[in-house]
């Protein structure tokens, strides 16, 4: 058998920079190409009222130029590589990544250095980010599940900032500044906030030594104060039903759920492969994927029957506690409420029963082999690596298999009753009108 | 078949020739239908014992039907190789289509089919690919069909389908990963040797000829954020001489980091759209190259603007030598990272197989890159490109005027 992706965390290179910058290396030697991660510890829960969707939209104008990369000199550093580049920013992270061919490297470091010390934020640009990511905003509202997901999560939280989209509020979107832009990026992107990540086929210490060489001279700042809200726990059930022109009916339910260093996670995400299918953990790579999930209760109970045509889980591997989603499309002539009465007759019945010893072993066996699905190109590997140093520590990599494999059924049975009482739970409706 | 060792896993990627163009004139989006209930029962296994084989090893088994070809593809681990090589030869080769299954998932393709009515995006690309390629061609027809066609659909159209069109001579194999090829091939000869149909001939899918005059339609969806911009030309045969010269013009034009010129300027400079950018599909007739992009109502007649002049210089100026050089390299050099995955491979093996481009296709390719003149691409720009002759379709919040 050949060599797993999946390294443990002991061989993976880690250093600290003199100026708090984290790196991790990790060599792979598969194919010709290098991967290079920046990962920032910030997301949209670290924003407040007035300015939601900045740090998403930091991510955009971080795309536009430096002191040392004139904007039209942006496109083709890695192009001429035939490599691919792009960002993303969710809740608890801002990410920025680079995979080409492995003489890349050092222009990989240095448009990620360029970009944690020297953007330029210049007015016009601020300006054409405003329409493009409103244009991102409506265009995720043509979607009426994504609509009724942003409604959901914005119900289930009334304190903590996980409630607002990353994307962030319309208003908030028309009214920010372009103080508002560099203030934050001059806040969060410092060395001591980041982490570094490169993964491919490269000499560990060769790269280290250009890591040190592009980075080592940024200074480290005062750390930027953390968030301190927790979320109040919910005392009963929340409901939100939408009503708007369409043509298909969704049902969509949240649940408050443990936060990736609780061990609370793993029994969860065992049960929800045993509703939805094990959709791994990986999400760079696991929304490309669907589950095996044919012989999932929900499925079963949902789509087997012609109530739904399709029903989707979700457990996030998040910094604080996030919240559990099951998604269901409700089929054409399948009342709401009829498919709302069978969803939670399901979930009734394994809060009081748990599952079974056959579905234990067929979830640990689902979940493990998506571990290895997951990790099957160097940007994947690199992306597991940077998401959890972020959110947790990267040794939650290697407690991942054990973990998933030690859990036990009574765990799973204290989970569901735990996690899928009625009064953590927000159910949302989104009901179809007709035109006009 | 080809060996990796990166992962403890396999891609299987299986393609029979028998995509929407298969589809009975009179009922598109029979083989989509088949393409939901071809794993959901067979001779010797039930729907719930297959779900049980696939779900125990974490399998999710992947249908999907494009213009010419219905393909099986799923990701297993290296041990599981050869059991699931059998059940999906067997779902292949003797697919029984129980009845309440096909009931079942014709419910969810109709949902599916409400779901895009609702879909800017959906209803621009199909109305678009239905005027390019009119009169009922085969290119034009949707793929999930209609939800009455799909009502009226029943066992005996799939299995009919399936034994005009599926045998082992349509059939190609893909498998890449951590298994050695002799015992792959012993695997493949164990599961398909046994089958004999012969292999149909191929459907004749009619040559189309390029539009010689603007045309514009709009489906007004006022309950929407946002448009959806469509807007297109039918071009060449994949084997057509032009084929890398016009590539590489598309890639310069709407594919080049952040979309070529297309996002420079409507994305980059004007900022009117998080998306757009343009495909080239040559296929085995004519095939579209379709420029998309999503923007506010208010927009819309700006966006048309710009990608008419976009177009317009293109097709006028031409590229420069500085945007073929860079294309080329970037496409040369993108090479190990499509074909880094196991999956990546084997979809790139079934593409080649598909065009009759040959096992070295991989090696062979820069130089065809290489070869091209800026000539030939600016040749292709000219013969392709004209807003005169565009067809153009607009789906959101937006009424013409």
């Amino acid at each position: 058998m050949g060599s797993s992706a999946a390294q443990p965390a002991a061989a993976i290179r880690r250093a600290t920079l003199d100026n708090g910058l984290k790196v991790l290396i990790q060599e792979e030697h598969t194919a010709p190409l290098a991967s290079v991660w920046c990962w920032y510890k910030v997301g949209s829960k670290d924003e407040r009222p007035g300015v939601t969707g900045v740090s998403h939209w930091v991510e955009h104008m971080n795309f536009r130029g430096t002191t040392n990369i004139p904007r039209d000199q942006v496109k083709g550093i890695i192009e001429q590589f035939g490599g691919s580049w792009n960002g993303y920013t969710w809740i608890d992270q801002t990410a920025y990544l680079e995979t080409a061919t492995r003489d890349a490297l050092d222009r990989m470091l240095f448009i990620e250095s360029e970009r944690m010390a020297n953007c330029l934020y210049h007015p016009d640009d601020c300006e054409a980010e405003r329409t493009i990511i409103m244009s991102e905003l409506q265009g995720g509202e043509n979607d009426p599940d994504q609509f009724l997901d942003q409604e959901v999560i914005a119900t289930a939280f009334k304190a903590h900032p996980y409630r607002h989209p990353t994307i962030g509020w319309l208003t908030d979107l028309q009214t920010m500044t372009r103080d508002d832009l560099s203030d934050h990026y001059k806040r969060y992107y410092i060395p001591n906030n980041a982490t570094l990540v490169i993964v491919g086929d490269v000499d560990g210490d060769a790269a280290l030594r250009l890591a040190e060489r592009h980075f080592g001279k940024i200074p480290g700042e005062n750390r930027p104060p953390r968030l301190t809200t927790r979320e109040p726990e919910q005392t009963g059930e929340r409901r939100v039903v939408v009503r708007k022109e369409g043509t298909t009916a969704y049902l969509k339910v949240a649940f408050h759920a443990p936060a990736i260093h609780d061990r609370a996670f793993y029994p969860l995400l065992v049960l929800d492969a045993v509703l939805t299918g094990a959709n791994g953990l990986n999400l760079w790579a696991s929304f490309r994927v669907p589950p095996p999930q044919r012989s999932a209760r929900l499925y079963r109970s949902l789509v087997e029957r012609g109530l739904a045509s399709a029903v989707a889980g979700s457990v996030m591997p998040t910094e604080q506690p996030f919240v559990y989603v099951i998604s269901t499309t409700v089929a054409s002539g399948t009342p709401l409420a009829t498919a709302e009465a069978v969803l939670y007759e399901e979930l009734d019945r394994v809060a009081r029963e748990g599952i079974t010893d056959a579905e234990l072993s067929r979830a640990r066996a689902q979940l493990t082999a998506r571990l290895v699905f997951e990790n099957d190109s160097i940007t994947n590997i690199a992306h597991q690596i940077g998401y959890f140093e972020t959110i947790a520590s990267v040794h939650v990599l290697d407690e991942l298999r054990p973990a998933i494999s030690s859990v036990r059924l009574d765990e799973v049975a204290d989970a569901a009753r735990a996690v899928l009482a009625p009064a953590n739970r927000t159910t949302g409706w989104f009901e179809p009108l007709p035109p006009g | 078949m080809k060996q990796t060792r990166t992962t403890p896993a396999v891609a299987i990627n299986l393609a029979m020739r028998s995509g929407s163009i298969t589809d009975p004139a009179d009922t598109p989006g029979a083989a989509y239908l088949m393409s939901r209930v071809i794993d959901r029962g067979t001779a010797t296994r039930s729907a719930d014992q297959i779900a049980e084989e696939l779900d125990g090893r974490g399998i999710a088994l992947s249908l999907t039907v494009t213009r010419h070809l219905f393909s099986l593809v799923c990701t297993c681990l290296a041990e599981d190789f050869a059991a699931v090589m059998d059940l999906i030869a067997e779902v292949l080769i003797a697919p029984t289509f129980p009845d309440p299954e096909l009931v079942a998932r014709k419910r969810e393709v109709v949902t599916s089919i409400r779901q895009d009515d609702d879909n800017p995006a959906v209803r621009a690309t199909e109305a678009l690919m239905a005027m390019l390629y009119a009169d009922g061609h085969p290119y034009g027809r949707p793929t999930k069909g209609t939800v009455d066609i799909v009502e009226a659909l029943d066992r005996e159209a799939l299995a009919s389908l399936h034994r005009r069109r599926f045998a082992p001579g349509a059939l190609t194999a893909a498998v890449v990963g951590d298994v050695d090829p002799g015992f792959a091939g012993e695997v493949a000869e164990r599961a398909f040797g046994g089958w004999k149909t012969l292999a149909p001939a191929p459907v004749q899918v009619s040559r189309v000829q390029p539009a010689t005059s603007r045309r514009l339609r709009v489906m007004p969806m006022m309950n929407k954020a946002q448009a959806d911009v469509a807007y297109g030309f039918t071009t060449i045969v994949r084997s057509d001489p032009s084929y890398y010269a016009l590539w590489l013009m598309n890639h310069v034009f709407g594919q080049y980091s952040m979309c070529g010129r297309l996002g420079d300027n409507i994305r980059e400079k004007q900022g009117m759209a998080y998306y757009v950018y343009s495909a080239l599909d040559a296929n085995v007739v004519e095939g579209p190259l379709f420029i998309r992009a999503g923007v506010s109502g208010s927009n819309v007649d700006k966006a048309i603007a710009a990608i008419d002049d976009e177009v317009a210089k293109i097709a006028q100026d031409g590229v420069t030598q500085k945007e073929l050089d860079d294309s080329r390299q970037y496409l040369i050099h993108a090479m190990p990272r499509s074909l880094e995955t196991n999956a990546g491979i084997a979809t790139f093996l079934q593409n080649t197989e598909f065009f009759g481009l040959g096992l070295d296709y991989d090696l062979r390719l820069p130089d065809l890159l290489r070869a091209v003149t800026r000539d030939e691409v600016n040749a292709a720009a000219r013969k392709h490109l004209d807003p005169a002759r565009a067809t153009v379709v607009v789906a959101g919040p937006y009424e013409s005027h």
